[in-house]
């Protein structure tokens, strides 16, 4: 075990270095184990970052817990948890309160690291599913089975997923020629979700007004009423495909290089580029599935985590971290704000993540930094 | 100040090399000057085509409708106006719809154009950058809040929605030393209309009144829109169409990188500030009108590059009348093709754009502006 300085890895496209901030110059310590096979960049601000999201997410997962219409005392809450207590307490922490923060942190997760995957395959800070048309094939294709099938929850959902992988695949296709450029693939995510976005309005105004309202909620995305059988299916879907796409992220991080000098690397550009669209996809599917298309996440989290960890290349771990915190934090907010009302939770995530991403922008782009 | 032969045509040639008394080097100079003129005379045919596709297109559409009038009976009523039943579909329906396709379509290609012109920007697009979401927030507010239930009555909240968002966008993207670069601008596009967007979805979910009628404003569409809201509007939307095509040159100019274009004298942020008020009377006024068309103002000025080139004096009109004619094209395929009711002018463009869009984000490298 040896710990030597390695340049500093340089990002990979003028984009990306925009967005990052491009300030890091020293070298980093790398810590090697099983004689250089197996080797980690130690930062101390990455670290420390990842582990105050890791206490932030935590925390924000006791207090939603806790609080409610019947506000449980936090001891109470740890009882419950291993099973004693009263039974009001049992069951509004283990039946009714878990399930959902389980799942808000989950699909926080899964939607920040499926973004972190898109914008590093397209190069661009915008290339998350919101804008590479994932998002608007999966609320189309749910959007029809509320309206025109008039299908059951599980259904809604496998409308979903089918709209959202089939719009992926679509665009990824179409955005083939001699390899996937990272416009090209923006540019082609654009039209196609326009076009299913005006389909789903168009849908909208055909429906009945109950109706319409039903697939509204559905479609801004909500975890209210979340219970075990959501949470556990995103549960399986992370514990299967994130593994799949951490171990495909040094191959992602070469390839924002450009894929020839990836290539000349011995990176499988193709299978690579197909093999994490598709855990991806997957994982926002699932995402979707169980809380419907809820914006910005995707988008913001791996951004948030560069600019507070001041990392130039994609940041998988931390960009999941983030989307953890960011989801379980606004779906608290949407239960309290306006209780005993609920909004959906997507009209928080905008809202909020919305307002800090322009914020930030703000004070990045006044000191010229970016 | 304004150079009379900027970048596209003047710059593609280059200077000659070869010393002026040669006299293969004037042939050659020769050959490039005829050359040169023979491109301006196609370009001025091709806009003279493309305003005759447009005069036909809008006669169309006055004519195409539930009720069919032979086009010599569209063109009596237009001039002799009789006070019959044809004559009043004529005058009360059809030309206000037609007259709106027109304008907003020329608006909505011209705002296109000035935009990717202005941030040299192959994705900015009227409702990329915010100003879609701006006039929906707006809209809300106005439905919400003061209870009108019309497109006239909601107009100037559209106008001033989009406005303010396009006004916003532009100062949060060109902040700095850096000034307005595409992925600044896109993504101060993004996040600015992710707020909004929060907040019309927060309204509609509580209020399904308002949700109601947000519903059928943001497909963007021409029907219902009365001879009332066209003269509410129209001045905006002239005074936009006037002002960006003056601006062809001086965008030329700015084509030319902003060094440059200071080098030779250009005013940079005076032309800046022009092209934000063209842009922000030109959405704003198309989005009051219609809702929310997307995609017009992004794939029309592609498809006029790929006929005219880079030049601005050029890809502005072109922009204007192509994209009149697709929107008023696809308002009269809405009204034809369905077996009942009809499409509204928002779908078909999308539907149709993004075929389109994508055949030339195919074929050509669009990163290069």
């Amino acid at each position: 075990m040896t710990l030597t300085p390695a340049r500093a890895r340089g990002a990979g496209t003028g984009a990306q270095d925009t967005a990052a901030g491009g300030r890091r110059t020293r070298p980093a310590p790398v810590l090697r184990l099983a004689g250089g096979r197996v080797s980690v960049m130690v930062r101390p601000r990455v670290a420390a970052v990842y582990t105050g999201l890791l206490a932030a997410t935590a925390a924000v997962f006791a207090v939603s817990l806790a609080v409610g219409d019947y506000t449980i005392a936090l001891d109470r809450v740890l009882w419950a948890l291993v099973g004693y207590g009263e039974r009001l307490d049992l069951f509004f922490v283990r039946d009714v309160r878990l399930p959902r923060a389980l799942a808000a942190v989950l699909v926080g997760a899964a939607l920040g690291i499926a973004g972190a995957v898109f914008q590093s395959l397209s190069r661009n800070p915008l290339g998350s599913p919101d804008i590479i048309g994932f998002t608007g094939g999966a609320s189309a294709g749910a959007v029809a089975v509320i309206l025109v099938l008039g299908g059951s929850t599980l259904q809604v959902s496998l409308g979903a997923i089918v709209g959202g992988v089939a719009t992926a695949g679509l665009v990824y296709l179409l955005a083939l020629k001699r390899g996937v450029q990272g416009y090209r693939l923006v540019l082609v995510g654009i039209g196609i979700n326009a076009m299913l976005l005006s389909v789903r309005d168009y849908l909208m105004t055909r429906a009945e007004l109950t109706e319409a309202m039903t697939a509204q909620v559905w479609m801004i995305g909500s975890l209210n009423g979340t219970a075990w059988g959501q949470a556990l299916t995103i549960a399986a879907s992370c514990a299967v495909l994130m593994p799949v796409v951490l171990l495909l992220g040094r191959r992602l991080r070469l390839m924002e290089m450009g894929d020839s000098t990836a290539q000349a690397l011995g990176v499988p550009v193709g299978c690579t580029q197909v093999a994490a669209l598709l855990a991806a996809s997957a994982l926002t599917g699932a995402a979707i599935a169980v809380a419907g298309p809820i914006a910005f996440i995707a988008l913001a989290a791996p951004q948030l985590v560069r600019r507070l960890a001041r990392t130039s290349g994609t940041a998988l771990m931390g960009a999941a971290l983030m989307g953890a915190l960011l989801l379980s934090a606004a779906d608290l907010v949407a239960q309290r704000a306006l209780a005993p009302t609920q909004l959906p939770v997507g009209v928080v995530t905008a809202v909020i993540g919305g307002s800090y991403l322009v914020w930030v922008l703000y004070r990045e782009w006044r000191t010229g930094n970016a | 100040m304004s150079l009379e032969r900027p970048s596209a045509v003047a710059g593609a040639e280059g200077e000659d090399p070869a010393a002026p008394d040669s006299v293969v080097a004037a042939h050659a100079l020769d050959r490039r000057t005829r050359a040169a003129a023979r491109t301006h005379l196609l370009r001025a045919g091709g806009l003279l085509v493309l305003l005759a596709a447009l005069l036909f297109c809008a006669m169309l559409s006055v004519a195409v409708g539930a009720k069919d009038i032979p086009l010599p009976v569209v063109w009596d009523a237009v001039w002799n106006p009789d006070g019959g039943y044809d004559t009043s579909v004529v005058w009360e329906l059809r030309l206000p719809r037609t007259v709106l396709g027109v304008f907003v379509g020329a608006a909505l290609g011209l705002a296109g154009a000035l935009m990717q012109g202005l941030t040299r920007n192959p994705i900015a697009e009227p409702g990329i950058l915010g100003v879609n979401s701006g006039a929906a927030a707006a809209v809300v507010v106005a439905i919400f809040v003061f209870g009108l239930t019309s497109p006239t009555a909601y107009v100037w909240f559209g106008f001033a929605g989009a406005a303010v968002a396009a006004v916003l966008v532009y100062a949060l993207g060109s902040r700095g030393r850096a000034g307005a670069t595409p992925v600044r601008l896109a993504l101060a596009g993004t996040a600015l209309a992710a707020v909004l967007q929060g907040f019309v979805y927060g309204i509609t979910v509580l209020n399904e009144f308002v949700f109601d009628q947000i519903r059928f404003w943001q497909v963007g569409s021409l029907v219902g829109r009365d001879l009332e809201l066209f003269a509410r509007i129209w001045p905006f939307l002239a005074v936009g169409i006037v002002l960006a095509l003056a601006l062809g040159p001086a965008l030329n100019t700015i084509a030319l990188g902003e060094d440059l274009a200071a080098a030779l004298g250009a005013h940079i942020n005076r032309t800046r500030a022009l092209v934000a008020l063209a842009i922000v009377l030109l959405c704003g006024g198309a989005t009051a009108a219609a809702g929310p068309i997307w995609f017009v103002g992004l794939i029309v000025p592609h498809v006029a590059r790929s006929m005219t080139g880079p030049d601005q004096r050029w890809l502005l009109p072109y922009s204007a009348l192509l994209a009149a004619i697709l929107l008023t094209g696809a308002d009269i395929v809405g009204r034809v093709l369905p077996a009942t009711g009809e499409l509204e002018v928002g779908i078909i463009t999308a539907l149709v754009g993004a075929p389109v869009f994508i055949m030339l984000v195919r074929r050509r490298r669009m990163a290069q502006l």
